[in-house]
């Protein structure tokens, strides 16, 4: 029993998240998911506006996962798992526009 | 009097063991972040050649969506169910935790296998890497993010063997706590690839 307790101490300091959590989490991705693969197959939207419910979609379901799956809510103390990751957007968003943008102004290519 | 002291000790030796492990999440926390920008890498070289077919086929040739809907939802359901595993380790189940991590494999290997196929019909179909930069792109970008569930596969696979042979440790928790993480941010970056990779292809 001692060692039980033990065990349960340990996984409650680490304890994350509830099965409603995680089944609200499913159900948005797959909402989420759903949206976008039907507004582009039944050709809800062209152009610009199927680019933008894909990319709203796809950003929304990020979050999803990082609230409801990856706990980033419950960080205690300095929260140095969300500032390294806003360090981790920063660079992601300025390599990826960065690129495009160049390679799009750039007449040699 | 006894007693108390070592209730003392235990504690202390407890919150020293907690604190390295919270340490290693961290740590693991931040090579995430770094394979984001290794992924932002090939995204990027990807959108920058999504053009360049050299003659051969474009996104829309070669994109069959009914595989790639299953691998998505796939996934996705993976990610839910290594959620599962580690509330049932918070329960302190060890036979659900490795019920669910083995469903999440095993889901995994299903994923896998349709990528799998889906780049062998392309390869014999004479699509290959070498075809143009936008399969070179192509295959890279996707071809990372299938070797990373195939590296989570087997991490995971190993994990349990750990976990039948020394059951729920500290130490094992913090392993299945990572190991979700990385399961969960796999899933993350398939949503993106899922997007911008097939998606916007076929729009």
């Amino acid at each position: 029993m001692g060692m039980h307790g033990g065990h349960g101490h340990g996984a409650e300091e680490g304890r994350h998240g509830s099965l409603k959590e995680y089944a609200t989490g499913f159900a948005l991705s797959i909402v989420l998911t759903i949206i976008p693969l039907l507004a582009v197959l039944n050709r809800w939207m062209t152009g610009m506006g199927a680019l933008l419910v894909i990319l709203v979609a796809a950003v929304l379901q990020f979050a999803v996962q990082l609230l409801f799956f990856m706990h980033l809510r419950e960080e205690k103390g300095p929260r140095y798992n969300l500032m390294a990751l806003i360090l981790g957007i920063v660079v992601v968003v300025t390599v990826i526009a960065g690129s495009i943008w160049i390679m799009a102004n750039n007449k040699m290519y | 009097m006894a007693h108390s002291a070592d209730h003392t000790h235990h504690i202390v030796h407890e919150d020293g063991h907690h604190d390295l492990e919270e340490l290693r999440k961290f740590g693991f926390w931040l090579f995430l972040i770094t394979d984001c920008i290794l992924f932002s890498v090939l995204f990027a070289t990807f959108a920058v050649l999504k053009n360049s077919t050299a003659g051969g086929p474009g996104p829309k040739d070669i994109i069959e969506m009914p595989g790639v809907i299953a691998e998505t939802f796939i996934l996705l359901t993976s990610s839910f169910t290594s959620g599962l595993a580690v509330l049932a380790m918070n329960n302190g189940s060890r036979k659900g935790l490795i019920g669910w991590l083995a469903v999440t494999i095993l889901l995994g290997a299903c994923f896998i296998g349709l990528e799998a196929s889906e780049f062998l019909k392309l390869v014999s179909e004479g699509h290959t890497i070498r075809t143009s930069a936008f399969l070179s792109g192509f295959f890279t970008l996707v071809g990372t993010h299938g070797l990373h569930v195939s590296v989570g596969f087997f991490w995971i696979l190993a994990l349990i063997l750990q976990l039948s042979r020394h059951g729920i440790t500290p130490v094992t928790v913090r392993k299945v706590q990572i190991t979700s993480l990385y399961w969960h941010f796999l899933d993350a970056v398939w949503i993106f690839v899922f997007s911008i990779v097939y998606l916007m292809g076929v729009i």
